[in-house]
């Protein structure tokens, strides 16, 4: 199962949990898996079907360009994170 | 809105008549009526020198002059520095040293080091920081444009172009 | 690894052909030659001038403009204000970059609709046969305002009972909207490992409060826009940017049309660092083109660019870190506020990245917030939100430092950030080269080197940049004689066209002069995010690496061709298409460009990527000289070397550039460089009083080129463009302390603080 880090302003919703592993082979499919769980977790990622604009995915510590379509591994480890950018 | 003067001058060495308002910045002539954009518009106040040229053989911030000062003066501009035969030595060196980053400021630069070595071939590095104070970069940290200058100073003058602001 | 100095001759890497040569840049001689055009340098037949009239006022309602004087001007041909604007997608975001915006919030900055919320805002905009007319037109507009309290101060404003900039705006917390009304747009937070029990176990503490003044990003060309906007609804927009696809992105989302019809030219780019993302004329031009049925062109005065573009955010950063006896980190909390200005998206995602980023911490908590006030919507400024918090933590590592008696060098190698550390973040790092630059300080001779006066000190400090990745686009045709055009998305503000060309270069055993690199219009190359983020080289430069790749199979197809072979019997070695079985048959690339006219066609190869990006990062140590001049408090940089990790450098001249340059904004910052304040308007709105370095203010900066590849680029390449401006204010603020033994804690460490921080000291012995 994947890991997802859970952001600290979202383990409200987790319990405190900090860490939840969950079945999935798309971060679409991880988002699905953790609002069974915990219900709550898509709203406040997601708007309609895509991550939020202020909201980027990293699939091990990378940024996926492809959002909820990013292929995720039993091993995988998933953060979610403000977006980001440069000057 | 004025009456508009008549101006006869020399720009580069080539003789050049323009009409102008009173109001009219030598620069804003330079860039709007001349069509010489090579002199850059950084502040229009005086504090960058992007817009330097020389005129009889001293440096100068065009956006301080006034068009109608330009009668009968010489003024050199960044078009003027490299001749048919090749870059001037500064041009030549800035290449070499990668003294430019986004490259606004570099005319401005190469003209006011032009006036510091026509005057003092072979300067210091603290006599080049103190003469280009008043040019400002703000990609390169200088570092490479003061390298350039002092290396150019190392190298033959040009001729060519050094006669057109040392008379 | 490899580490290069600037004192070395460094001409190549051994491992590459043209990467890490010095070529002169391909656009080298059109700018000491005068000849490359500008986005200020732009003239179409028939062009009107505008320009625009901003309110004096840092926050007031708009009761009526009325510009009927202005319009009756001779020579004004067009007068506009927010009612111009279409109302159409009033309640979209717009995602950018640097961050997400709201329309309404990205109109209302191109034109002020129902209030002025910072001195500067932009109210109108005249169009006139010439500049001067324009000018006298905007006195002619007569605007009401009715004053409202304004909030200049960044703790005033996060207080429940602050002037509210805007009725709308309520507080988001990560995907979650409080509801409540405020000036507190955001709040960001990371949490790794248990807090209590890390301050718990550690032997040394400590907790210091900082602050930073706003700075301007302080680019030697102005902003500038030229539109012309047809009947057929066609815009083009010639301007100065980082990004034509973000301006035309902005533009049609702000004036309600298709970016179809939107066509931007990104004209050559006068200094960005980040200020020449957003758009503030491109719309003002477009509706006053649109008016008068002519081009219009303006460029915004220097005053103007001061008070109404892009500084970065002032800053209050407190941060507090435990140790334990030898120095070991084991916990770290930081809490910091960013002004962001009339509008949200200061970069406090940033910060929180980048706070604790050089270390390892198990235990810690960041905490961030994004505060709108009665000054100008801030912009992006190199490495963005990092050079604040980095002031912070580098200070207090000092601390520490000097409290355990542990050499500075050492305390940051004993924690340095490596490979499988886990960030604040809680991602975790991939090879990096956080100490390897740490390595490369403690081994140089300027570290060795004693000082030699009184009143000077050396400061060291470490910084750090995450880097962006992003799409990019690039489309090659080979030329018959063995040329090749390489036409890409990315605005050239400092060599890029060289470190992109060469890369190409790389891949087909060209020499760099045999590219020719231009930068492509919306309507003639793939879609290309900005020139920032320390991206371009790595992401664009690996798209000019894909389109050489797709060169490369094509040319050696047309070689099969040529030789009436297979094509699995070519191969391409060293820049000689070969034929695997028949030695006499090679070709050079050129030869064989020359007989594509026979070959069926010509060659175009095209790339575009998007790579994952996001944890790898650039790492910074900088050791600064300086003197205090005990009189005055004035701080003289005597020396300073900046050492980075590029990953791999192409061109190392332009590298050296980036660490040159950002080096002198960080000693700016730290020195000499603030917004002044008064009754909530800036009173230094130009070059002479907002002083930005000279080259009489500052040495040469030395500079070490540390390498460990990025291991996803094809050449390793990692970006270098902005890492470099975070520690220089700690190593100065260090340096200073170490030379007359106060710390400064606000920035900038100008001479009266520096004085009353000593005579302070004085009195305190006495």
């Amino acid at each position: 199962m994947a890991t997802v880090w859970i952001p600290p302003q979202m383990q409200n919703l987790t319990g405190g949990r900090e860490q939840v592993s969950v079945e999935g082979a798309t971060v679409r499919e991880i988002i699905e898996s953790l609002e069974v769980v915990h219900s709550g977790i898509r709203e406040r990622l997601c708007k309609g079907d895509r991550l939020k604009p202020t909201i980027a995915v990293f699939v091990d510590s990378e940024v996926s360009p492809l959002g909820l379509r990013q292929k995720v591994s039993s091993e995988s480890e998933i953060n979610f994170l403000p977006a980001m950018s440069g000057g | 809105m004025g009456k508009k003067l008549y101006i006869n001058t020399t720009i580069n060495g080539e003789a050049v008549e323009f009409l102008c308002e009173p109001r009219q910045s030598l620069l804003e002539i330079f860039r709007d009526h001349l069509g010489m954009t090579g002199t850059k518009e950084g502040c229009n106040d005086g504090n960058c020198g992007a817009c330097n040229v020389i005129i009889d053989g001293v440096l100068m911030n065009s956006c301080l002059i006034f068009a109608v000062e330009a009668q009968d003066r010489k003024i050199v501009t960044i078009e003027g520095l490299a001749s048919p035969q090749g870059l001037h030595p500064l041009q030549q060196k800035f290449l070499e040293h990668a003294s430019l980053q986004c490259g606004i400021c570099t005319p401005g630069f190469l003209v006011a080091a032009k006036a510091l070595l026509d005057q003092n071939p072979d300067p210091t590095e603290h006599e080049v920081r103190h003469w280009l104070a008043g040019n400002l970069c703000r990609c390169t940290g200088y570092d490479k444009i003061v390298r350039a200058v002092l290396d150019a100073a190392n190298v033959a003058p040009n001729t060519e172009t050094s006669l057109q602001s040392s008379n | 690894m490899a580490a290069t100095s600037n004192s070395e001759n460094g001409n190549g890497n051994g491992k590459y052909k043209v990467i890490g040569t010095r070529p002169i840049r391909h656009d080298g001689l059109d700018k000491v030659t005068g000849r490359a055009v500008y986005g200020i340098d732009q003239n179409l037949p028939g062009m009107l001038y505008g320009q625009t009239l901003r309110s004096p006022h840092p926050h007031a309602r708009i009761r009526s403009i009325d510009t009927t004087k202005a319009e009756a001007l001779e020579g004004v041909r067009a007068v506009v204000t927010a009612d111009d604007f279409s109302p159409a997608g009033d309640d979209e975001v717009i995602s950018l970059v640097e961050g997400v915006f709201r329309l309404t919030h990205m109109r209302s900055n191109i034109l002020a609709k129902d209030k002025v919320l910072y001195q500067g805002h932009s109210v109108a905009a005249v169009a006139a046969t010439n500049i001067h007319i324009a000018e006298e037109a905007l006195r002619l507009i007569e605007v009401d305002y009715e004053i409202l309290p304004y909030v200049e101060d960044v703790h005033e404003a996060m207080r429940e009972d602050a002037p509210l900039l805007h009725d709308d705006l309520t507080t988001e917390d990560f995907g979650e909207d409080t509801g409540t009304k405020s000036n507190i747009a955001s709040h960001t937070q990371f949490k790794i490992g248990d807090l209590e029990k890390g301050f718990g176990e550690s032997d040394v503490i400590i907790e210091h409060e900082f602050k930073t003044a706003s700075v301007h990003q302080g680019y030697i060309e102005s902003h500038n826009a030229t539109a012309e906007w047809k009947t057929d609804g066609q815009l083009t927009v010639w301007t100065s940017t980082q990004g034509a696809f973000g301006v035309q992105k902005q533009t049609a989302g702000i004036l309600g049309i298709p970016v179809s019809k939107v066509k931007v030219v990104p004209m050559e780019i006068g200094g960005g660092f980040g200020g020449k993302i957003p758009v503030y004329l491109a719309p003002q031009a477009a509706l006053l083109s649109k008016k008068s049925g002519r081009p219009v062109k303006i460029i915004m005065t220097r005053a103007d660019v001061f008070k109404s573009t892009g500084p970065t955010p002032a800053t209050y950063v407190k941060v507090k870190i435990g140790a334990d006896k030898t120095g070991k980190f084991l916990a770290a909390e930081a809490n910091f506020a960013f002004a962001a200005g009339a509008f949200p998206g200061s970069p406090v995602w940033a910060g929180a990245m980048c706070v604790f980023s050089c270390y390892s911490f198990p235990n810690a908590l960041v905490d961030g917030y994004d505060v709108v006030l009665n000054k100008p919507r801030s912009a992006a400024y190199r490495a963005p939100g990092a050079t604040p918090v980095i002031l912070a933590t580098e200070t207090i590592v000092d601390e520490i430092a000097e409290k355990l008696g542990v050499d500075p060098i050492e305390i940051r190698l004993l924690n340095a950030a490596q490979e499988g550390v886990r960030r604040v973040d809680g991602v975790v790092y991939p090879v990096i080269g956080c100490r390897e630059t740490l390595e490369q300080a403690k081994a140089h001779e300027h570290y060795r080197t004693p000082l030699n006066g009184p009143n000077q000190g050396r400061g060291i400090a470490t910084g750090f940049w995450v880097n962006a990745g992003l799409k990019s686009s690039a489309t090659a045709h080979v030329n018959e004689d063995g040329t090749v055009n390489l036409v890409e998305g990315s605005t050239d503000i400092g060599g890029s066209r060289a470190s992109i060309a060469m890369q190409f270069a790389e891949v087909l055993g060209l020499p760099a002069e045999a590219i020719n690199p231009s930068v492509g219009d919306t309507s003639s190359v793939g879609y290309t995010e900005l020139t920032g983020g320390s991206r371009v080289t790595f992401a664009t430069g690996w798209a000019a690496y894909e389109a050489a790749q797709e060169v490369k199979r094509k040319m050696m197809a047309k070689a099969a061709m040529y030789w009436e072979a297979p094509e699995e019997e070519v191969r391409f070695e060293d820049g000689i298409f070969l034929h695997a079985t028949d030695a006499d048959k090679k070709l050079s690339f050129k030869e064989l460009a020359g007989h594509l006219k026979d070959l069926g066609g010509a060659v175009v190869g095209s790339g575009t990527v998007d790579p994952d990006y996001g944890s790898g990062g650039s790492f910074t140590t900088c050791m600064a000289d300086v003197e205090v001049d005990p009189d005055t408090g004035k701080v003289t940089i005597l020396r300073f070397t900046m050492i980075q990790d590029a990953g791999t450098a192409i061109h190392p001249s332009y590298v050296e550039g980036q660490m040159q340059g950002g080096s002198v904004q960080g000693i700016g910052w730290a020195l000499n460089e603030e917004y002044f304040y008064s009754e909530g308007r800036m009173q230094n709105a130009s070059f002479l009083d907002y002083r930005i370095p000279t080259c009489f203010d500052v040495p040469m900066v030395d500079t070490v080129i540390v390498e460990v590849p990025h291991p996803g680029h094809p050449f390793g390449v990692r970006g270098v463009g902005e890492a470099s401006i975070a520690p220089p204010p700690a190593a100065i603020a260090i340096a200073i302390y170490n030379a007359v033994g106060v710390r400064l804690r606000e920035l900038p460490m100008r001479p009266d603080r520096v004085l009353a921080a000593c005579l302070e000291k004085l009195a305190a012995s006495h």
